[in-house]
């Protein structure tokens, strides 16, 4: 029925499979719109945060979503700048999962704030001090850029690409994509590192506070590189997940590989600054403030578990495996890698926010815990099934994947 | 960020060994800036305590146990970590006197300086205000009301200094050289042990000058920096090392 407006030489599923599993989706998001709206009638005291864990699980998936979202940046910046032109039958991907990244970040933000209608106030009145000004100048800014980015796709939809206006203003915004790739990787660079510099500055917080180079903490560029070495890999899962759920052939392998063979080098460069980092923070900064490794941890949730498996399963382990030729050739162990590596970035941005607020520093306080409830799960679910949907509409209706005629030839 | 020095430096000092823990200042505090009552104030993680009293412990056990209060107001720090992180300058220290200001109109309700701060002096409104039907007459005049979703915080009862400056003026003195005693926040009204001093401590004519100078005054957290305007004073060695962490090598 919609045939018409599936890309040229594509075969889709039949409109009543697609809308039954685009009706599945919408539950999840009608259930976070629901919650949403809860919120903004109410407020946040619906919400399982409270004075002591002020950032919660919101911050937590913001920051693993922009972590993420970061293939885009960095592979339009491969792509566009570095001129490595296998990428451009995955850059189309990475871009969407970018917007898609960023525009749900911001959706959460404003719930995530208490005052939402008062959010351009840091353009207002901005503190040039507050690494969370910063965040807020790139995260818009690059929003934007990511959505001039994501329109010359959308505009190649087989029949407004008919109309020759819209063909040629595509034409041109792809022509000056490397202009806004730049501006995009600028942008985007500084503030994933204004995420982390965000903690690195809580100088009355000792398991996020860092010294650092300049006016940024160490965080600053551990943050940066731990979502080069993730975002990438990240792109390569939906585009698999994508080509499971479809039975299609969407993106090379090898183009695949060399998306693992940049997550992991870059991982790895991560992972040696991150030790490094750990390692001084543990031995050096702890104790001149009276306090010890051991103790900034505690009980279960907030065990030293959470540190192994950030750093070795799911650090260490993944970055070897995605810089090892032998093991990125291999299908599984390419993709297994790619979600421990995932999973790890996850685990930093939570013990970030989390456990960094959840620790007692003065001595008679008591360690406080946090559990997310309903209202903030619902919200962040509403945000994944956003991205799923807007995913499954350019799927079907865009020219995402260059390589997907060729690949499904017979 | 650099650290401004003013020439005057509203101080607090807690005698923890004279406070019984009774609470007054925390009630006292409710009172005077308008803390709406929570309709359920059994989570104490969401209710607004400006003045929180914390129970210290010496560690022992019956019969050797002893107990002690520390009233944990805003610690105006020299050095806050709050105010650098705010993303809208809702949050500064640039008047005379040093006591950290929140501007709640401003404040977007990031909740950043909650995370930031270690005392966890900063509150935020979860709720909606709501005063049961005949206390809203009750409520103070001078102190603003919040709406829910601002972070709000101690501040010294920054309009008796206010009016102690508009006192002074009537007066012909000078605003920013208040006498000992003319500016005094409601929790020092209205302790009944009289535990808590407050004045000037860059000013000799002033009681807390002499005291932060007391061999057994303390601040908390000094190692980590935040140069706070509250001190406490306490004879017991136990409360005193509780002041801040030790490793096991520097226990005193």
């Amino acid at each position: 029925m919609d045939r018409n407006l599936f890309p040229e030489g594509v075969t889709r599923c039949g409109l009543p499979k697609f809308s039954l599993w685009m009706a599945f989706v919408s539950i999840f998001f009608l259930w976070g719109a629901y919650a949403a709206v809860v919120i903004f009638v109410n407020g946040i005291g619906v919400t399982g945060l409270d004075n002591y864990f002020g950032f919660g699980l919101w911050i937590t998936f913001d920051l693993a979503v922009i972590a993420l979202g970061a293939g885009a940046f960095f592979t339009g910046f491969l792509k566009y700048i570095l001129k490595i032109d296998q990428l451009k039958n995955i850059v189309n991907l990475a871009v969407i999962i970018g917007f898609l990244c960023y525009s749900g970040a911001m959706l959460i933000l404003t719930m995530d704030i208490g005052q939402p209608i008062r959010a351009w106030f840091g353009y207002w009145h901005p503190n040039v001090h507050s690494m969370l000004t910063e965040v807020i100048f790139c995260i818009t800014v690059y929003c934007v850029v990511l959505l001039i980015e994501f329109i010359p796709l959308i505009l190649e939809q087989k029949q407004l690409n008919k109309i020759p206006f819209v063909r040629h203003f595509a034409h041109h915004l792809h022509v000056n994509m490397a202009l806004f790739a730049g501006i995009g990787t600028f942008l985007s660079t500084f503030h994933q590192g204004s995420l982390g510099g965000m903690y690195g500055v809580m100088f009355g917080r000792p398991y996020a506070f860092r010294d650092g180079f300049f006016i940024w903490p160490w965080t600053f560029f551990l943050f940066v590189l731990s979502a080069v070495g993730t975002g990438p890999i990240f792109t390569v899962l939906v585009c698999t997940f994508i080509e499971k759920m479809t039975g299609k052939k969407l993106v090379e392998y090898k183009v695949k590989a060399l998306m693992g063979k940049i997550a992991g080098s870059m991982l790895c460069l991560y992972m040696f600054l991150k030790i490094i980092d750990t390692w001084a923070w543990a031995t050096g900064y702890l104790p001149s403030v009276g306090l010890t490794f051991d103790e900034m941890f505690y009980g279960n949730i907030y065990g030293k578990w959470l540190m192994w498996v950030e750093l070795g399963l799911c650090g260490i382990v993944p970055a070897i495996m995605m810089i090892t030729p032998s093991i990125r050739k291999n299908p599984a162990l390419l993709y297994t890698a790619g979600i421990l590596a995932c999973i790890g970035v996850s685990v930093n941005r939570y013990v970030f926010t989390v456990q960094t607020i959840a620790i007692p520093v003065m001595p008679f306080d008591t360690w406080e815990f946090y559990a997310p409830n309903w209202a903030e799960w619902t919200t962040c679910g509403m945000i994944v099934a956003y991205g799923v949907l807007v995913l499954s509409l350019c799927y079907r209706y865009l020219p995402v994947f260059p390589s997907e005629i060729k690949l499904n030839s017979k | 960020m650099q650290q401004i020095e003013f020439d005057t430096k509203w101080t607090m000092v807690v005698d923890i060994d004279k406070c019984s823990g009774c609470g007054s200042c925390m009630v006292s505090c409710q009172a005077e800036n308008n803390i709406a009552p929570m309709e359920d104030g059994s989570n104490k993680l969401k209710t607004l305590t400006w003045m929180l009293v914390y129970e210290l412990n010496n560690g022992k056990e019956f019969p050797e146990r002893e107990s002690a209060y520390l009233p944990r107001p805003c610690m105006q720090c020299g050095n806050p970590a709050c105010v650098p992180v705010c993303p809208v300058v809702a949050t500064t220290k640039d008047e005379e006197g040093g006591i950290v200001s929140q501007i709640y109109p401003r404040c977007i309700g990031c909740r950043y300086c909650m995370a930031a701060c270690p005392y966890h002096a900063r509150y935020f409104g979860w709720f909606d205000p709501i005063w049961p039907e005949g206390m809203e007459k009750a409520l103070s005049p001078k102190t603003s009301t919040r709406p829910r979703g601002v972070v709000e915080k101690c501040n010294f009862c920054h309009t008796r200094l206010m009016d102690a400056r508009a006192r002074a003026r009537a007066e012909g003195m000078d605003p920013n050289k208040l006498p000992d005693g003319w500016y005094k926040p409601a929790c020092l009204e209205s302790c009944p042990t009289g535990a808590i001093s407050f004045g000037d401590s860059k000013n000799p004519e002033h009681k807390v000058h002499d005291l932060i100078k007391d061999k057994n005054a303390f601040r908390i957290l000094e190692s980590i920096g935040m140069d706070p305007q509250v001190y406490y004073i306490s004879r017991r060695d136990w409360v005193r090392e509780q002041s801040d962490n030790h490793l096991p090598k520097d226990k005193h």
